[in-house]
């Protein structure tokens, strides 16, 4: 093994002589009596989800499973979509009719052709209600990172049962796609923004200028 | 070795560099504003949060357990990464780093790559390293690339062109993207710096990034940011170089759950930043093909070994302690002369690079405790300055030769230890005080003392010995009780 390794080993080593060598990192107590799970009631935890999309300035609209299709079309078309990507897995009955579909199969687009689109529709894996977070975690219809990343607006539809009401639902959750599959990770709270300049916050900077989300209630 | 290069000049000293920050008006409107803005969103969103002591030291235990374990999670982190199919690099210092790093860009002959916003290739001076090399680093920040465009340093670690406004920006952007035509609101400044780097995201094949987080059983790391340009570089090249400080790893996936809600909210005061994304290695067919990470260790051993310094490496890099502390409020950050400024940079750097090259900085504080409060991972910073004053008198007494033994300073406390140690001597110093005070004293106040010591009254009065002392009360009281219990 390198030089260096060993040489930064052996210095964490000698620089830790008042631990015992007995000790098992275990051993360091880390208590962990804050909350790990919400008691909001789920009309409510919708409110909530959706109060703190809106606060960072993302669109949110609430939908029947019925009426998201139709939705999906009016909120491509109020935004004038008229080349719109998928993810190969997203369902065909979403897609909008009178807009051109590029489908990332075999994520075969390039990133001219994301650049060139109009939009990204996608579904996602988790909600967040307490900080009005999306989390894709390259799961189904979520598709890969770069599809939802490159084009300008995104358009995401988030089942009302997948959202959770605290951080920690959501990091438990997304345990098994990250130990088990090794799958990216992107949480999204509101459009890209900035506060670089005299700490003023002005959304949409490199990534999706605007993000609209559709909050499917039964 | 003592790594040097976290220090960015050999450092002038803070009360003279501090000085000159003072005299300019618009760096302090520029700051004062900016800190105020951002303390009452951080206080707004931690009101929110009923749990947040116990976050607090949640955060500040996993910090302990992970430092008094830390060779064993770096080698567990390295065993996570490599089986996640990325390449590990082990630097001792910035140098080392360096090299690496432009190793890997030669390799793929690279002349381009970009950056995401990372203090620890500040600290390593990469930019500069890589230059030297041939090869071009665009900073995709948007403060960063206001910093790199105007040839400055960073003034604040999260924000770091926290001390230009809108209109120096401007003129910037006209004059060095070529932009004919610009207005000074930041939402057109912001679209400036889009246009100007969306070609360079789809196109260079090589970028660097540090490190938010590093999970040690699974080999994932994580970055926070805002912008959407981290998640650029982090997406679209084909090869992926990160640097992290060995003290950014946690043990476990779980374990984000405590620092996911600490550290935006300390940070830039939102519930959470627009983006945070993680990765474990190389993901086929989705991001980077090829994934080095850089474990950097630049004296981060060192401080480990000091058992009450030790604390510092629990930072997360949030900046709360810099926008609650009233000297930085006044100062601004390059007064500090380090990569690392504020409250954290007053204990940082000079244990990074030995306190010998930066001894000023423990003075720069009044020690009002702010920082402490507010820091999401407990570090006592106040506790550590003063242990670190310590140190910095113990070595002009042991190094300074002649001059640092007579130091007045140096003369006058050791005087007065042993004055202190002594009761005949401390109460003989007492009634010569109160014999020899009277042709300063004014109105019960000493408002001007002689000499040295005139740089104590130079902004405050000092109380008059009283003529009675606390010993002189307690003895005549214990007579008075004496006498009438015969």
């Amino acid at each position: 093994m390198s030089e260096a390794r060993e040489a930064i080993l052996a210095r964490i080593r000698s620089a830790l002589h008042d631990v015992p060598p007995s000790e098992q990192p275990q051993d360091s107590p880390v208590k962990r009596d804050y909350l790990t799970q919400g008691s909001t009631e789920r009309a409510q935890l919708i409110e909530r989800f959706t109060d703190r999309l809106v606060d960072y300035k993302a669109k949110v609209r609430h939908v029947s499973a019925e009426e998201l299709a139709a939705a999906i079309a009016q909120s491509c078309a109020e935004h004038g979509v008229k080349r719109l990507v998928v993810p190969s897995d997203l369902p065909q009955s979403w897609w909008p009719s009178d807009v051109e579909i590029l489908v990332d199969r075999d994520f075969s687009l390039s990133y001219d052709e994301l650049d060139r689109s109009d939009g990204v529709l996608t579904a996602c894996a988790i909600g967040v209600a307490q900080t009005g977070t999306i989390i894709l975690d390259s799961g189904e219809a979520q598709g890969r990172r770069a599809i939802s990343l490159v084009p300008d607006y995104h358009l995401c539809v988030v089942r009302a049962d997948q959202i959770v009401d605290l951080v920690p639902e959501a990091v438990s959750n997304l345990r098994s796609a990250v130990l088990d599959h090794r799958r990216p990770i992107t949480f999204i709270s509101g459009p890209s923004a900035t506060s670089d300049i005299e700490l003023n916050r002005v959304e949409g900077v490199h990534g999706p200028r605007t993000l609209e989300v559709l909050i499917v209630v039964s | 070795m003592r790594p040097n290069s976290v220090v960015i000049e050999l450092t002038p000293k803070f009360e003279k560099a501090a000085k000159q920050a003072l005299e300019n008006t618009q760096l302090r409107r520029n700051m004062g504003k900016a800190t105020q803005t951002i303390r009452a969103k951080r206080a707004a969103v931690v009101g929110e949060l009923p749990d947040w002591q116990a976050l607090r030291e949640a955060g500040r235990a996993i910090k302990e357990r992970t430092l008094r374990h830390l060779d064993h999670y770096l080698l567990q982190l390295e065993e996570s990464v490599k089986r996640a199919g990325g390449h590990v690099h082990w630097a001792r210092d910035a140098s080392e780093a360096n090299r690496i790093i432009t190793n890997i860009v030669r390799v793929h002959q690279a002349r381009e790559v970009i950056k995401i916003k990372s203090l620890t290739t500040d600290e390593i001076r990469l930019n500069k390293a890589l230059k030297e090399a041939g090869i071009t680093a665009t900073e995709t920040d948007l403060a960063e690339l206001i910093i790199q465009l105007a040839g400055e340093h960073s003034s604040h670690i999260l924000v770091p062109a926290i001390h230009k406004n809108r209109s120096e920006i401007r003129e910037l952007f006209m004059r060095t993207l070529g932009v004919k035509e610009l207005s000074d609101n930041p939402k057109d400044l912001a679209a400036a710096a889009r246009a100007y780097l969306r070609h360079k995201f789809l196109t260079t094949p090589v970028a660097i990034s540090g490190a938010n987080f590093a999970i040690a059983e699974s080999g994932t790391i994580g970055i926070v940011e805002s912008e959407g340009n981290g998640r650029m570089c982090l997406t679209l090249p084909k090869v992926l170089i990160s640097v992290m400080g060995i003290e950014k790893i946690l043990p476990t996936w779980q374990d984000l759950e405590v620092f996911l809600q600490l550290l935006p909210r300390s940070s830039t005061g939102e519930r959470m930043n627009p983006y945070t994304s993680f990765w474990t290695g190389v993901t086929r067919d989705d991001g980077p093909q090829e994934f080095h990470l850089v474990l950097l260790d630049n004296g981060r051993s060192q401080v480990l070994a000091d058992e009450i310094g030790r604390q510092t490496l629990n930072c997360i890099r949030c900046s709360a302690c810099l926008n609650i502390c009233p000297v930085y409020e006044r100062t601004g950050g390059h007064a500090y002369g380090s990569v690392y400024p504020g409250p954290i940079g007053a204990i940082l750097t000079p244990q990074l690079v030995g306190v010998e090259h930066a001894s000023s900085l423990p003075y720069a504080s009044s020690l009002c405790g702010a920082c402490y409060e507010v820091c999401p991972v407990k570090i006592n910073i106040p506790e550590v300055l003063v242990h670190l004053r310590a140190k910095v008198v113990r070595e002009k007494q042991d190094h300074g030769g002649l001059k640092g033994k007579l130091d007045p300073e140096n003369l006058a406390m050791q005087a007065m230890s042993r004055m202190f140690s002594n009761r005949v001597a401390y109460e003989a110093a007492q009634r010569m005080g109160q014999k020899g005070q009277w042709p300063m004293v004014k109105d019960g106040y000493i408002t001007s003392l002689p000499g040295l010591l005139g740089g104590w009254t130079a902004m405050r009065d000092l109380q008059a010995l009283p003529q009675e002392t606390f010993r002189d009360w307690w003895r005549k009281r214990k007579k008075q009780e004496e006498k009438a219990s015969e």
